[in-house]
């Protein structure tokens, strides 16, 4: 493999809550080559999102290293962050707030630009009119402001003004989520052709599954702050080896009845933990349908899983000792159908 | 990067949305006080051209006259025309006014930037102090500066701005509190825009309508409050006139000639109620635009 685009280890993040520390992100490691796209997947409150603002240094990680290239964000001084945020954009999931009300779309555009890169006025205008078109709207909107354009189109904006540095890396949080499901298509066959125009990586953060089969060969999922299980999404979603991650997968319905119906189907029941009193042990055993007694006692480990990638989970080493094994294989081994959970 | 376009929007026309401006004209009670507002200040800029007589002159023939053709409005206990020195001090009271919410604005309106964008122990001290001024009465405390600097209209002025500073401060902190958690503000740090960059293209738009309200509001009372300075001899100094000099000269001989009173009266209500309702009109439009806007 090629020298990553982003290579985060050990990233942690900690909010103060009253006297108590809340570990939003515990030991995230994970790796973007060049051009690729990373999905980043977890329930409401896994730390999907703190992750994300985490590596633009939008939030203070309290620990870890953040690799753009060979520079650690983490570390980097206010010069050298302000450097390193020419290489680094992000997207935000709502377009209605994260565009300034009171700026046209040209002053929103040539914004990084300015800040950045020493350019004339009259080619910073020509930059945006290009960057319009390739996003699909008319140059002549440039002049225009923010609430003059639909959901749509205000996140057309908001990926354009991402794109205009040409950055190495660009954060998705949730980009379609606010929108129409007819929009979000469009949005993210857009996304897509930008990428394979500008070879930009992309770390996909979203909670939509399918949302980011269809974006990325690769997805990491998170659980409570921690990542549980990562890999090819070929393989993550048709034969998971964390059973958190089958429990995900669960949950979205097929379009078959038939299909739906025999389903080996995990469905968990209760909330996330309250991630200020993680469980001991691993973090996912209070709603776990497979939790042994040592769940509780030790942090799993993380095992190589057949077909790609790598699980944090006991039933790999006790028990049932799956060795890499998918979830799938050992429920039909077993017989076991659809189980449910409820604390 | 390729200019390939993708896939053209939709070239669905965008739909119509009123400006600022458009929506401030049909509001009827705010238009029709911009419009007497305009009248007033036209008045104020050409004076000269305007007024009937010279302000000072004075006349020992034609004291305290009722109004009539020659004295429009009467004239003062010193034969003065009455209509012409109201729109003389038409000048004096609205050139104090500016001046008092000019200084609240250089003031406050930094101070209430920093103090809502930087927050911590910076935004606890700015915020003390400010309540500790807020405490003060205004034209008590203006009539102690006073007192200190001597009478001149200026001074009091000065000192009605101070003392409308933390007002300032206060309306532009809460906006920028508001506005500095706005994800837009994120997306700024985010593309690398610096503090400065932030606070002056991105808070400052965004806090410039409460902020446009509140001064307006602190003209109508700043007139007011150099009305009953100069009513109580502490603002503007004879022969000068403003309208509460005014009020304060014609006052003792109401029984005589109430016109002069009641002119200067009325000409200061209905100012600082101008004031008041375009102050309104502007916080409705500009309401009304960030509803429309989502």
């Amino acid at each position: 493999m090629t020298t990553p685009c982003l290579r985060v280890e050990n990233l942690n993040v900690m909010y103060d809550v009253g006297k108590r520390k809340l570990h939003a992100a515990k030991d995230v490691s994970f790796e973007i080559a060049p051009g690729e796209t990373l999905g980043l997947v977890g329930e409401s409150g896994s730390g999907k999102s703190t992750a994300g603002l985490a590596l633009l240094r939008l939030i203070e990680p309290s620990s870890g290293k953040i690799m753009l290239g060979d520079t650690n964000v983490a570390t980097a001084g206010r010069r050298e962050l302000q450097l390193l945020r020419k290489r680094m954009q992000m997207v935000f999931q709502d377009p209605y707030s994260s565009l300034n009300p009171s700026m046209t779309i040209e002053q929103l555009l040539t914004e990084p630009l300015i800040v950045h890169a020493d350019m004339a006025a009259s080619d910073r205008r020509a930059a945006v009119g290009k960057m319009l078109e390739s996003v699909g709207l008319h140059a002549g909107y440039a002049a225009r402001y923010p609430h003059e354009f639909s959901g749509g189109q205000r996140q057309r904006i908001a990926i354009a003004r991402s794109m205009m540095l040409h950055p190495d890396l660009v954060v998705l949080d949730e980009p379609v989520s606010a929108l129409d499901v007819s929009t979000q298509s469009q949005i993210l066959k857009l996304l897509k052709n930008v990428q394979a125009a500008s070879g930009t990586a992309f770390l996909l953060v979203a909670h939509d599954l399918a949302v980011v089969r269809l974006m990325s060969p690769r997805v990491a999922v998170m659980y409570l702050g921690e990542i549980v299980e990562t890999g090819p999404s070929a393989r993550v979603y048709d034969e998971p080896a964390h059973p958190y991650t089958a429990a995900l997968i669960s949950a979205v319905p097929f379009p078959d009845p038939v299909r739906q119906r025999s389903a080996n189907r995990i469905i968990l029941g209760g909330d996330l933990p309250s991630p200020l009193n993680p469980p001991s042990g691993c973090r996912f055993r209070t709603r776990c349908p497979f939790a042994m007694d040592i769940c509780a006692r030790a942090a799993p480990p993380t095992v190589q899983v057949e077909g790609g990638g790598v699980a944090a989970c006991h039933l790999h080493t006790e028990g049932p000792k799956l060795g890499g094994r998918s979830l799938n294989a050992f429920m039909r081994e077993r017989n076991i159908g659809a189980m449910e959970v409820t604390t | 990067m390729s200019t390939t376009t993708i896939e053209q929007a939709p070239a669905v026309a965008l739909p119509p949305t009123s400006t600022f401006f458009q929506r401030f004209c049909r509001n009827r009670t705010a238009m029709v006080s911009a419009i007497i507002l305009a009248i007033i200040v036209l008045a104020a800029i050409f004076a000269p051209y305007i007024a009937p007589h010279d302000p000072a002159k004075s006349s020992l023939r034609a004291i305290l006259k009722p109004p009539g053709a020659v004295y429009w409005l009467g004239s003062d206990d010193l034969g003065r025309d009455v209509a012409s020195r109201l729109i003389f001090a038409s000048r004096l009271s609205l050139v104090a006014s500016v001046q008092a919410v000019a200084i609240a604005l250089v003031i406050g309106l930094p101070l209430g930037l920093i103090a809502g964008y930087v927050g911590g122990w910076i935004d606890t001290i700015i915020s003390r102090f400010n309540d500790a001024l807020m405490s003060f009465p205004a034209l008590i405390l203006a009539v102690v500066i006073v007192g200190l600097m001597g009478p001149s209209l200026s001074n009091a002025m000065t000192a009605i701005g101070l003392v409308y500073a933390p007002r300032i401060m206060r309306v532009v902190r809460g906006s920028t509190l508001s506005v500095r958690e706005e994800v837009y503000i994120r997306a700024a740090r985010a593309m690398g825009c610096g503090d400065i960059r932030i606070i002056a293209l991105h808070v400052l738009p965004n806090v410039m309508g409460p902020l446009v309200v509140q001064a307006t509001v602190l003209m109508g009372q700043a007139l007011l409050a150099e009305a009953g300075l100069s009513f109580l001899g502490l603002g503007a100094q004879p022969p000068l006139a403003s309208w509460g000099a005014m009020l304060g000269t014609a006052f003792p001989y109401m029984q005589q000639s109430p016109v002069p009173t009641i002119a200067s009266g009325v000409v200061i209500s209905v100012t600082v109620l101008c004031f008041n309702l375009i102050g309104d009109g502007i916080r409705d439009s500009v309401g009304r635009m960030r509803r429309a806007g989502d």
